[in-house]
């Protein structure tokens, strides 16, 4: 505290807050259209505002946090210490997370204004830009949090506004797909809510130190074995769900896939990743990661992880549509992070947090270049109507290479930083061999399916025949464009709106942020590295 | 060997597609000689189950059994997974500290604290509103902004359908999901379909002479008692949560007897969308000025009051106040909106 800038230690509290109070005003802001831009209305403004203003205080807080010395402090959420009022706990890995989740957001929102005036009746807009806010103070929560209570009531508004916000887009899909993504994620949050009702019966507390106390203390005398052990399986499995893992992920394609395209970049960039770093939390700071190895936790999720660093590309190479085929690239990157959870050392924890963020930049990247590809393509969604494309949004097109090359680990992109630092990690445990084996598999079965897919975007449409890598989608070609009869070169101009400044702004920035993490991620890896040490 | 190997693979391949025993002995009939149009009739042959090959078997089977069989199944894998689940819980429960030991890992310096100088501390009689509002403040904000989420979605989703101009359902046609763009007006059972949008047909509510007279006694009676419990939540048991759910039944009564478009004459969407932003600002705005205070070791200047008066427990009045307002008015949203459709 006397170390650091007394505003700096205010922050966590005032990027909660600030995002909080920004979704409660929201609603009273008049929808007012801007004339000569993007169609952004004043609440998307306003939200962008805050969430890149939420940014620049997080990487305050991270750089004064960040000294020789990695600093972590807490913050008294009113007038009563630790274990009788709520707290707030920040180092540098929050406050690293808290900037990287800001950029996705940001640009998320800002890449597909043009998408969500597409998707979102105007009536909506406001709304989405109230919940986009609820969810953004609510990961916020879950990463500066140091109370188990306080983390469900946070994981309870991110599954309401997660759900609404796929049901933003009208039509029978998306209602079908956030029904059974509420369905899932309140059976989640019903295992997390009853695994702490145990863990506060046999501790006494919620917040995590005393916690962790009481619980070394139990495990010293041999005491209440049998409710820690359920709860600690009830906890994960709860969490699991809602961060998509394997065998857990049945909703996840169906939900991603059929939402406008800033809610899937959202939904997968952030809503995930909050609730895996809430897992490294409670295995760090609640459990810690020696009596994790004791109840053989660790073992189980290295399985799952590899199973699903498999399972979700072998999904995505049978997929027709472009986004539920990036959807389930999505579990095998949630089957890396918790491989890299598995490994449960402090270089694993660090990996997994690198490819944390990692793939909250990538993900979102390639869902908005895949819906400007599908807005240059009449908005249809079958892969095979994406043919050509890349001719018509460039912007978009390199996007999707460049995400696409970074999710199969080529050198120079963001994902090989990640799968290098997974490997290293993997060569101080006892799994190197599995893990070596899943990482190449999952390698090569990444390339399977989106080598396939930029060679489609890729390659000119020629008077409407296609050529055939995959299935041709059954109703492609029953109705046309009436200006441009299908022929899909030779469209005249201004048969497609223009790629827009803030789409090739955004796209720009992602593509930056790419190549940025993929040829200088040491830096940041040691600052995560510190940040797993004050854990 | 390799010539019967193969004779024999012959033998059980046309065997699971139903041809005869024997490929080699099989005498192929001789062609029947073209029928005379309309002068006969065809014998269909009846090829007996067990005659016809084994995947046609297989695929009438699959169309005629798999949901029966596939719905078993679930209901099956359900009731087990619920019944392990049950095993599992209910051992836990076993294992846990047994109830009301005051040897229990519960009975800490915690409890402790907020049993002893509750009352002196936040200025509450009410040691549970002390604990959820001066406390642990911080979970209950969280508390009603999930609330707020909930109206708000629940709003976006079914309030906004009957708003929507032509046009805009039709836009929202065009984008249903599957990417195919219509023209054209869509029809009344297409526009159900696609949105769940019905025209509103206006229910014929009887004057029921018997609910209108009970709801004039009991609405003034039941909205007392909600104000009761929401400003004495600091003295007595209750507080915002139950006082806004008794508040809200009075509206939902008035609905009932006397029609919406009563309740709509001072409340509409509007107001609510208002009125919970505005208590959820308040909220937010004193709270999070105690909690600046708190971890900033600032005097907070917040009088908390004798323990006693109705003017007592800081800031516990005020926010029982708003959090009350946030209930009710969430509750009978949901419940105007769930059965009229609209606030």
């Amino acid at each position: 505290m006397t170390m650091m800038n007394s505003f700096a230690f205010n922050i966590p509290f005032i990027s909660i807050f600030l995002a909080m109070l920004t979704a409660i005003l929201t609603p009273l802001i008049p929808v007012k259209k801007f004339a000569n831009s993007n169609k952004a209305v004043l609440p998307e403004r306003v939200t962008c505002f805050v969430v890149a203003l939420i940014g620049v205080l997080s990487a305050i807080l991270l750089f004064e946090l960040n000294g020789d010395e990695p600093i972590s402090f807490r913050f008294m959420m009113g007038h009563f210490p630790a274990p009788w009022g709520n707290e707030l706990r920040a180092g540098p890995l929050e406050a690293f997370l808290a900037l990287a989740f800001s950029i996705s957001m940001f640009l998320s929102l800002t890449g597909n204004f043009d998408a969500t005036a597409y998707d979102v009746p105007e009536r909506r807009r406001p709304f989405f830009c109230v919940l986009v806010n609820l969810l953004m103070a609510s990961l916020l929560a879950l990463l500066y949090t140091n109370d188990l209570f306080t983390a469900y009531v946070f994981i309870e508004i991110n599954t309401i506004a997660s759900c609404a916000i796929v049901t933003v887009k009208q039509g029978g899909k998306s209602v079908r797909a956030a029904l059974r993504y509420l369905v899932l994620s309140m059976a989640g949050s019903g295992l997390i809510l009853i695994s702490i009702c145990i863990l506060y019966d046999v501790t006494g507390h919620l917040l995590m130190e005393p916690m962790h106390f009481a619980i070394i203390n139990l495990i010293k005398n041999n005491q209440y074995m049998h409710p820690l052990t359920v709860a600690l399986y009830l906890m994960t499995v709860g969490l699991a769900v809602k961060s998509a893992l394997y065998p857990f992920a049945s909703w996840l394609h169906d939900a991603h896939g059929s939402a406008t395209n800033a809610s899937s970049s959202i939904l997968s960039g952030l809503v995930l990743k909050g609730h895996i770093f809430l897992i490294i939390k409670i295995f760090c700071r609640v459990f810690g990661i020696d009596i994790i190895h004791l109840l053989r936790m660790d073992t189980q999720l290295l399985i799952f992880g590899l199973l699903g660093m498999i399972m979700g590309s072998v999904h995505a190479i049978g997929q027709t549509e472009a986004k539920e085929m990036v959807a389930w690239s999505s579990v095998a990157q949630v089957g890396y992070i918790f491989l890299g959870i598995g490994l449960n050392s402090n270089a694993g924890i660090a990996a997994a947090c690198l490819h944390i963020t990692i793939h909250a930049m990538i993900k979102p990247m390639l869902f908005t270049s895949v819906g400007g590809l599908s807005a240059a393509a009449h908005h249809k969604k079958g892969l095979h109507d994406l043919m050509g494309t890349f001719y018509a949004n460039r912007w978009a097109g390199l996007g999707f290479i460049a995400g696409a090359c970074s999710m199969m680990g080529i050198p120079t992109f963001a994902g090989f930083a990640s799968k290098l630092s997974l490997t290293m990690a993997a060569f101080e445990s006892r799994a190197i061999i599995w893990a070596l084996a899943a990482l190449a598999a999952s390698s090569v079965l990444n390339a399977l399916y989106y080598v396939p897919a930029m060679v489609v975007i890729l390659t000119p449409a020629k008077n409407n025949t296609p050529l055939s890598l995959r299935d041709i989608s059954p109703d492609r070609g029953d109705e046309t464009c009436l200006p441009c009869k299908g022929r899909w070169p030779e469209r005249p101009e201004g048969c497609l709106p223009p790629v827009s400044l803030s789409f090739k702004l955004s796209m720009s920035a992602f593509l930056a942020l790419n190549f940025i993490l993929g040829l200088l991620f040491m830096p940041i890896l040691r600052i995560i590295e510190r940040g797993v040490s004050v854990l | 060997m390799f010539e019967e190997f193969k004779n024999l693979w012959r033998r059980f391949y046309n065997w699971t597609v139903g041809n005869g025993p024997r490929p080699e002995n099989e005498v192929i009939p001789p062609e029947p000689p073209p029928d005379l149009p309309f002068t006969r009739k065809f014998e269909l042959k009846q090829s007996r189950f067990h005659e016809r090959p084994l995947a046609s078997r297989y695929n009438e089977w699959l169309e005629r059994k798999s949901l029966h069989v596939f719905s078993m199944l679930y209901l099956g894998m359900s009731i087990l997974t619920c019944l392990l689940f049950m095993a599992l819980l209910l051992s836990t429960v076993a294992d846990l500290p047994s109830f009301g030991d005051a040897n229990n890992p519960v009975n800490n310096e915690v409890i402790k604290r907020y049993i002893e100088k509750g009352g002196a501390e936040t200025g509450a009689q009410n040691i549970v509103a002390g604990m959820i509002l001066d406390y642990r403040a911080f979970d209950t904000f969280g508390e009603s902004a999930v609330l707020f989420t909930a109206a708000v979605s629940v709003l976006m989703l079914l309030g906004s359908v009957r708003r929507d101009s032509e046009e805009e359902i039709l836009i929202n046609l065009n984008n249903a999901g599957d990417g195919i763009l219509r023209r054209g007006p869509p029809s009344l059972l297409n526009l159900k379909i696609k949105t769940g949008y019905t025209p509103r047909i206006h229910m014929f509510r009887k004057n029921d002479s018997i609910l209108r007279g009970v709801a004039v006694m009991s609405i003034p009676a039941i909205i007392l008692l909600g104000l009761m419990v929401i400003i004495n939540g600091h003295l007595s048991p209750g507080g915002g949560f139950s006082g806004g759910a008794i508040l809200s039944v009075a509206f939902m009564l008035c609905a009932n007897a006397y029609g919406f478009e009563h309740v709509h004459a001072f409340f509409d969407e509007h107001v609510f969308i208002k009125l919970s932003s505005t208590a959820l600002m308040i909220y937010a705005v004193l709270k999070g000025w105690s909690f600046f205070s708190g971890a900033n070791h600032i005097e907070s200047g917040i009088p908390a009051g004798t323990i006693g008066e109705i003017l007592s427990g800081g800031l516990i009045l005020p926010l029982n106040i708003c959090v009350g307002l946030i209930v009710a008015g969430t509750l009978y949203g949901f419940y105007a909106l769930f059965s009229e459709g609209e606030i």
